[in-house]
């Protein structure tokens, strides 16, 4: 029963924001859409960051790599040749559907979080965090500059875009795939790492092999993400995947507790809805009296409450537990 | 490609920036050293530095500075006070002090942005240094001087505080080893506020030097300032100050040597280089260029 409701949990919370998203006006469809794709990140990482508990600057990256590939091959090509002429001759030829462009955007995800972690996984610690941030700034370094692969500094726009139900379904992927890899035994396995690195390695488990495979796991469910992404918002631009990406994700991860699926889930749901509602309130909000804020008080209040949930409660909002677990 | 490059010209530029990379890196790892926080809200300091600087223009120069100073180091202390100790107190994993640091820098840069506008105030308190004086065919601003004798005599400084008195070495022991110090009759507070303290002056020195060949301030300013430094920190050697200041000088001084010596073309892909290398060298020397030769694992966040 227990383990039907850690996942349930998750999975209606996705759900009830994806009804939501299909049944209001377009404007505020928006805002739900982007807290679902938002779920996807944080879970990626989450597959990562929660279970060996070695932080990673670097998965703004695979989202990028996701999102630009899923992008590219599913927009017209006349309109490639006419926006982006410079790009690889495949990219700018191929047409293809949503699912495959997001099995497309899932394979380049893994395929570069596996040529990244074949040599940094044997990192730990503040030089592991600092070399996947050294990842995120060749990543957006290149994807700014170099026109074979994406539209460098400019935007492209008019990337076929997916319905709410259809992102949903794509974020549900990502949370039963994360599900399955903490109950399988390499997610055990890598937990065990975290918790005592020479207890684990006297067990026989090899930290180095672990850890890949989740990053390569995480980088895939990144890069499905990202594919999300993309045709959730319909651009690409490299703007959209670099420091503020990787910090907000982090954040919410934290936020919502590290240790969990849900507190990766609720984490981003919770920074999400606060930072839509104050955008909101910014242009006058309707509870029960007319709300105003100035502008620029929802960063203010975003950046404050996160700082100060992290310092009343530093396991996050959940605590680190699944959801109906409840007991210590 | 190479472009046709006046070499002296090009030590020159790029030995003031590591000059100033060095001093945000002995900043940032001096707090390191005694709480093993990497503080990510560090570059924010100088951003408040830059923006009192801005708006005493016109006032005498040296009490303009001294106001610098005293902000940044009033919000280095109220950075410690009112959100890292309660993190400690509550009992926080690095993981979520790496965190938390970042919530206080995107914090401070939306109260920047509430405050002060997106648009960027201007320094102009030391313009005058921009002039330059030419040796051989170089160039010399005298900012380039003024820079790197202003981080030895600060860099000396902390160091002589660290070395000659008693609370320097109250603050090494801790930064050896915390608990065994406290122990031993260390005042682990006092210890934390005056190594935020030393930090704050050398972030409100950073804020008067740097602004005067950027003199633009915005609420983002010092968030690449940071990451330079931060990977000049670890790249240098985290464990000991001398190795984070020649880390932060080396990185500062590669990235000024390359602007100047690559093409307009290729010059885009400078930060991706950088990285590139700092990569290499954290999978070669995994504490750092200078860090010591024993294989000590550091596993501190």
């Amino acid at each position: 029963m227990r383990r039907v409701l850690e996942l349930a949990g998750p999975i209606a919370l996705v759900a009830a924001t994806a009804a939501i998203a299909s049944g209001i006006s377009s404007a505020h469809q928006l805002e739900f859409e982007t807290a679902l794709v938002m779920v996807a990140i944080v879970v990626a990482l989450y597959v990562f960051v929660g279970n060996s508990g070695v932080i990673s600057f670097g998965h703004a990256s695979f989202v990028a790599a996701g999102a630009y590939l899923a992008g590219l091959v599913t927009l017209d090509p006349e309109t490639k040749n006419f926006t982006t002429p410079g790009l690889f001759h495949v990219l700018l030829h191929a047409q293809i559907g949503l699912v495959p462009s997001l099995a497309l955007a899932a394979a380049v995800g893994a395929a570069y979080a596996i040529v990244v972690g074949l040599p940094l996984m044997r990192l730990s610690g503040l030089p592991a965090g600092i070399a996947t941030f050294a990842v995120l700034g060749i990543t957006y370094d290149v994807l700014s500059y170099w026109g074979k692969i994406g539209p460098g500094v400019q935007t492209l726009s008019g990337v076929p875009e997916a319905s709410s139900w259809s992102i949903a379904a794509g974020v549900v992927i990502v949370i039963v795939a994360a599900y399955a890899y903490q109950r399988s035994r390499f997610g055990r396995m890598l937990r065990a790492t975290r918790e005592d690195p020479a207890a684990a390695r006297a067990s026989g488990i090899s930290i180095y092999r672990q850890r890949l495979l989740a990053f390569a796991l995480s980088g895939a469910l990144a890069g499905l993400a990202g594919g999300l992404y993309v045709h959730q918002l319909g651009i690409i631009t490299p703007e959209l995947f670099y420091l503020d990406l990787t910090f907000v994700t982090l954040a919410m991860l934290v936020f919502g507790g590290m240790g969990s699926l849900w507190g990766a889930v609720v984490g981003a749901l919770a920074i999400s809805a606060l930072n839509s509602f104050l955008g909101d309130a910014e242009n006058t909000v309707d509870v029960g009296f007319h709300l105003t804020l100035p502008n620029g008080t929802r960063l203010v209040t975003v950046g404050a409450v996160m700082a100060l949930v992290l310092i009343l409660k530093p396991s996050g909002l959940t605590g680190g537990r699944e959801f109906g677990r409840w007991r210590r | 490609m190479l472009a046709a490059v006046n070499w002296g010209q090009a030590i020159a530029d790029a030995i003031a920036l590591g000059a100033l990379y060095g001093l945000v890196a002995v900043g940032i790892g001096l707090v390191f050293g005694v709480l093993r926080l990497v503080n990510f809200a560090y570059g924010e300091l100088i951003t408040a530095g830059a923006y009192v600087l801005a708006y005493t223009y016109g006032w005498p120069r040296p009490i303009s500075i001294l106001l610098c100073v005293g902000a940044v180091v009033a919000l280095a202390l109220a950075q410690e006070l009112v959100a890292f100790r309660p993190l400690r107190r509550g009992g926080a994993t690095p993981a979520t002090m790496l965190v938390a640091t970042f919530a206080v820098s995107f914090l401070l840069q939306a109260i920047y942005l509430l405050a002060f506008g997106s648009r960027g105030q201007i320094v102009g308190t030391l313009g005058r240094l921009n002039s330059a004086f030419t040796v051989d065919g170089v160039d010399i601003r005298w900012i380039l001087l003024v820079t790197v004798v202003t981080g030895l005599v600060l860099l000396g400084a902390t160091a002589a505080v660290l070395e000659r008195t008693s609370v320097g070495l109250h603050i090494r022991a801790a930064a050896t080893d915390f608990r065994t110090s406290r122990l031993l009759g260390v005042r682990a507070n006092r210890v934390i506020m005056l190594s935020f303290v030393i930090s704050g002056v050398l972030a409100a020195a950073v804020s008067v030097l740097y602004t005067v060949s950027n003199p633009l301030v915005q609420p983002t300013m010092g968030v690449p300032i940071t990451i330079f430094a931060l990977v000049g920190v670890v790249v240098g050697g985290m464990d000991r100050l001398w190795s984070a200041a020649l880390g932060g000088f080396a990185v500062g001084l590669v990235y000024g040597l390359f602007s100047d010596v690559m093409s307009s073309t290729s010059s885009v892909y400078l930060p991706a280089v950088v990285y590139g290398l700092v990569i290499v060298v954290l999978l070669l020397r995994p504490a750092g260029l200078f860090g010591a030769w024993r294989s000590a694992q550091v596993e501190r966040v």
